[in-house]
């Protein structure tokens, strides 16, 4: 029993850290609406700069101000980037805000590479709480306990800042009428960069907090960014003490947990301990679905109005055809300049693959208007069920490439049905949460996925074993599966899915199951990702839960917004844009993310349409305006 | 027996009754205008007979079936077509994608992935569009026309699927007079041709008193006349309710194209 109490006052010290950080994370989207994705990276900052300044100012004294230094630091980073970047696209499409705060996460992640390194870093102990106090007959850490304190502190603190203060009070008129706001004539922008500033004090000071629990590390910025994510989902977007509950509530389960370890059921065995890296997301899965606004958020309006109406389909002209018929004609004869140049073929096959990735992404994402943040979770269970399929059922490749895809399928038809019950921000952290189920289960499932290893020796059959064979057996599969996708697009469930983005009120007056369209349109996608998984095992011959991480969703998004979501060749542009740069920009230098970060953040500030878009505006602007000769 | 027979429909939101336990009927071949002052109740009774909304109480009967607990899609497939306050069509689909979409769905064909839809029963939609004057528009993106324009490719949507009954929520604000008075002579004569029930809502007390057949006056959720536009007119708590002390029924045009 005291080993339990002890848990769960463990429980209380990773909340306060964890409370910090969501905290700010949800200011900043109350006030801005923006899903400030790189918040996590704030947090990695706020722990490395406290980390440096500790080890500078040697003494109790300096230790504490180097905290606070942090903090503040973290703080005025978090201002310049509002006033720099942030403050251009508030008004651009919701989607395009995501990238540029994830572009940014890139470009701080090799920032912190370049000046600190990539070693870990172990901080000192908090000078005075070295110690352990005595509870229940078992040590537990004097620093601890401080944290625990210091939670319920900084909530009362922003509190007493937002209820008591005139500036309290513009921020939670803000947060819930942005434009009664300007309408008061209160000078917007400088409030907005205050709450960011905020916010990212917050983050800095959780990161700090954290330097005497845990070595400073690279990782940081993407899994406190998915703790902070579902904290803030589970709490309300928005609410500060719906953050500090749902923190609570977290910290708790996981402490409990731990405190469970492996228990048996019967003949079954449960091990409760390594729950903890997915017990957060099954948290956030049951309260969107139960609650979908979180416990303390409020139903959100329609959706904001996200850019420009889309223009409707058209049929490819004789033109677009000529140039597809020429491009996979070009491809098939890349062979033949194997002596030229050995690399064209490799990089081919992994074009192509993206390129099928991407374009299953924005079937949901453009037409049926659907955010998916884990589409990896197909792509991955594709690779892996193709592996699987060969490893453990001892399938050849022909079986395993036709039956991955409906295992991809079949996952997104239980993560689709929760998910097209949700819609804008909510699905997209639904669906990020269901890529992190999907990932830690290939993560800690060691005897059957491999773990954190992955699995080995998923060589092609005989005759497609060889470079050529198999370049040709992937380009036929991702012609046919674009083409099966875009078919799909101009038939009238394709239609229905628009007409069910565009308005769901009209939709089901003409007797559209909105809700079943989408489903299905999941569960198209989820198919497509899922060939494609298999077809990049089959290239690579290995796998591990990277090709389910959030990262790769995100390259996911990223290929689809670079190339334009509005353009159906938008993602296959952006597909082979983005793996070719990610190939180029990583063989030329290490710092490789913040090269695309910078190019990303460059291309949502310059083409905001997408590449594919920006090309489609330009024909059209050279063209003889028909539309204006009737 | 009339098509639609509505009793003690009620509707609250969170203690405020915004329908307040109302009763009529629309008979087929009757063109009913629900006129009353702004937020009256008027779209909450239509978004309960849709099944938009879920009323509190009372009930709603079609061809006497019951309309209360089902979703507007079945409501939809029973013969009950609608058109919004704030008109709702596909934006990023043409005009006639717009009536096609709703063609397909009462065809049943909305889970067809290989077929294309660009054809799909185009010239049904067309003749759809003939009729509300839209056809030389077909092609356009519907997110390119004129709000009056909008409306009226809504009502062919509406009428896709040769509805019973229509519900018409405002059909002609945003509309110049003489678009107006076409409406509904179009309208009225859906209504003798196809022997149409039309439930429509209206500020433009010209427009109503010139087309329908019979009207009935909602306020605060509550049913306070009914009858033709003489009664109406003549009609004491109505005139309360309108103007306090009732001279004209005349309502300036302009503030109503402000307010669509
Ligand atoms: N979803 C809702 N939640 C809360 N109250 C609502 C809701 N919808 C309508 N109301 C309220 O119900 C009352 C009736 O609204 P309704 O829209 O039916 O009026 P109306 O007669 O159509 O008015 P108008 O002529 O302005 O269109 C109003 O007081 C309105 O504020
Ligand atoms: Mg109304």
């Amino acid at each position: 029993m005291s080993s339990f109490l002890v848990q769960l006052l463990n429980g209380l010290a990773g909340a306060s850290s964890l409370f910090l950080v969501a905290a700010g994370l949800s200011l900043i989207f109350g006030v801005t609406r923006i899903v400030n994705f790189a918040h996590g990276s704030l947090y990695m900052l706020g722990v490395y700069i406290a980390y440096s300044m500790s080890e500078r100012l040697a003494g109790g004294v300096g230790f504490w101000f180097s905290l606070v230094f942090s903090a503040l630091a973290v703080g005025f980073i978090g201002a310049l980037i509002e006033m720099v970047l942030l403050r251009r696209i508030y008004k651009a499409p919701e989607l395009f805000q995501l990238l540029a705060t994830f572009a940014l996460v890139l470009v701080i992640k090799d920032g912190v590479l370049w000046i600190w390194g990539a070693e870990d870093l172990l901080g000192r102990r908090a000078p005075g709480l070295e110690g352990s106090v005595e509870i229940l007959g078992r040590n537990f850490p004097t620093y601890d306990l401080f944290l625990i304190v210091i939670g319920p502190v900084v909530l009362a603190l922003v509190w007493l800042l937002l209820t008591r203060t005139r500036w309290g009070t513009l921020v939670r008129a803000a947060t819930q009428d942005r434009e009664m706001l300007s309408a008061l004539g209160v000078h917007q922008s400088w409030l907005i960069t205050g709450v960011f500033a905020l916010g990212a004090m917050l983050a800095g000071l959780g990161g700090a907090l954290q330097l005497p629990r845990e070595p400073a590390n690279l990782g940081m910025d993407m899994l406190s960014i998915g703790d902070a994510f579902v904290v803030v989902v589970v709490g309300g977007m928005g609410s500060i003490p719906g953050a500090f509950v749902a923190a609570l509530i977290i910290a708790e389960i996981k402490a409990i947990c731990i405190w469970l370890g492996d228990v048996n059921f019967g003949p079954f065995s449960i091990s409760f301990s390594k729950l903890t890296l997915v017990v957060e997301f099954l948290v956030m899965a049951v309260v969107l679905v139960v609650r979908p606004w979180g416990l303390f958020g409020r139903p959100q309006g329609t959706p904001r109005h996200s850019g420009a109406p889309e223009a409707p389909l058209r049929p490819a002209g004789k033109s677009l055809r000529w140039f597809a018929v020429a491009l996979v004609a070009g491809m098939a004869v890349l062979p033949l300049l194997q002596g030229q140049f050995p690399y064209a073929l490799v990089l081919s096959v992994d074009l192509l693959i993206a390129a099928l990735f991407a374009a299953s992404l924005h079937f949901i994402m453009g037409p049926g208007g659907m955010h998916s943040f884990g589409h990896a979770a197909y792509f991955g269970l594709g690779a892996y069920g193709a592996a699987l399929l060969m490893k453990a059922a001892g399938l050849p490749m022909e079986a395993a490439l036709i039956l991955a895809p409906v295992v991809a399928g079949l996952g997104a038809v239980v993560f689709g049905w929760f998910s097209v019950r949700l819609s804008g921000v909510y699905l997209a952290m639904l669906t990020l949460a269901f890529g992190q189920i999907a990932w830690s289960i290939a993560f800690q499932w060691d005897d059957f996925t491999g773990g954190s290893n992955g699995l080995i020796g998923i060589w092609p059959s005989g005759w497609a074993n060889n470079r050529t064979a198999y370049f040709y057996l992937t380009l036929v599969l991702v012609v046919v599966g674009l083409f099966a996708l875009r078919r799909m697009l101009f038939s009238p469930f394709g239609y229905a899915m628009r007409a069910g983005r565009d308005s769901v009120l009209r939709a089901d007056a003409i007797g559209i199951d909105v809700k079943r369209i989408q489903w299905l349109a999941f569960v198209i996608a989820g198919v497509f990702a899922g060939a494609a998984g298999a077809l990049f095992v089959y290239s690579k011959g290995s796998i591990s839960p990277e090709v389910l991480s959030v990262t790769k969703s995100v390259d996911g998004l990223v290929m689809v917004l670079l190339g334009g979501v509005q353009t159906l060749a938008g993602p296959i542009v952006g597909a082979v844009t983005f793996t070719w740069l990610q190939d180029t920009v990583a063989r030329s230098t290490d710092y490789w993310r913040a090269l695309l970060g910078g190019i990303i953040l460059f291309l949502v500030l310059v083409f905001p349409q997408g590449l594919a878009g920006f090309i489609h505006d330009l024909v059209v602007k050279l063209k003889p305006n028909r539309e204006a000769a009737r | 027996m009339s098509l639609l027979q509505i009793r003690g429909l009620q509707k609250s939101f969170g203690g405020v009754k915004a329908v307040d336990g109302i009763d009529f009927d629309v008979a087929a071949g009757e063109l009913l205008a629900l006129i009353g002052p702004n937020g009256a109740g008027k779209s909450t009774t239509f978004n309960m007979v849709n099944g938009q909304l879920r009323a509190s109480g009372g009930s709603v009967k079609l061809d006497g079936r019951e309309l209360v607990g089902l979703k507007p899609r079945e409501i939809w497939k029973m013969g009950v077509g609608r058109t919004f306050q704030i008109a709702e069509t596909f934006a990023s689909l043409t005009v006639v994608e717009n009536v096609q979409m709703a063609l397909i769905s009462s065809h049943g064909k909305l889970y067809s992935l290989w077929s294309r839809a660009a054809g799909a029963y185009r010239n049904e939609a067309l003749e759809l569009l003939d009729q509300v004057g839209m056809k030389a528009d077909a092609d356009r993106p519907c997110s390119a026309l004129a709000y009056g324009d909008v409306k009226r490719v809504e009502l062919a949507i509406a009428l896709a699927n040769d509805p019973k009954l229509l519900l018409m929520d405002e059909p002609t604000a945003g509309m110049a007079p003489k678009e107006r008075n076409d409406l509904m002579a179009l309208t009225k004569r859906l209504v003798v041709e196809r022997k149409l029930a039309v439930l429509f809502t209206e500020h433009s007390m010209d427009v109503v008193f010139a087309y329908a057949d019979r009207m009935i006056v909602l306020a605060r959720g509550r049913l306070i006349a009914a009858g033709s536009g003489e009664e109406i007119r003549n009609h004491p708590k109505v005139q309360e309710v309108y103007f306090g002390t009732g001279k004209t029924f005349e309502k300036p045009v302009a503030q109503e194209e402000v307010a669509a």
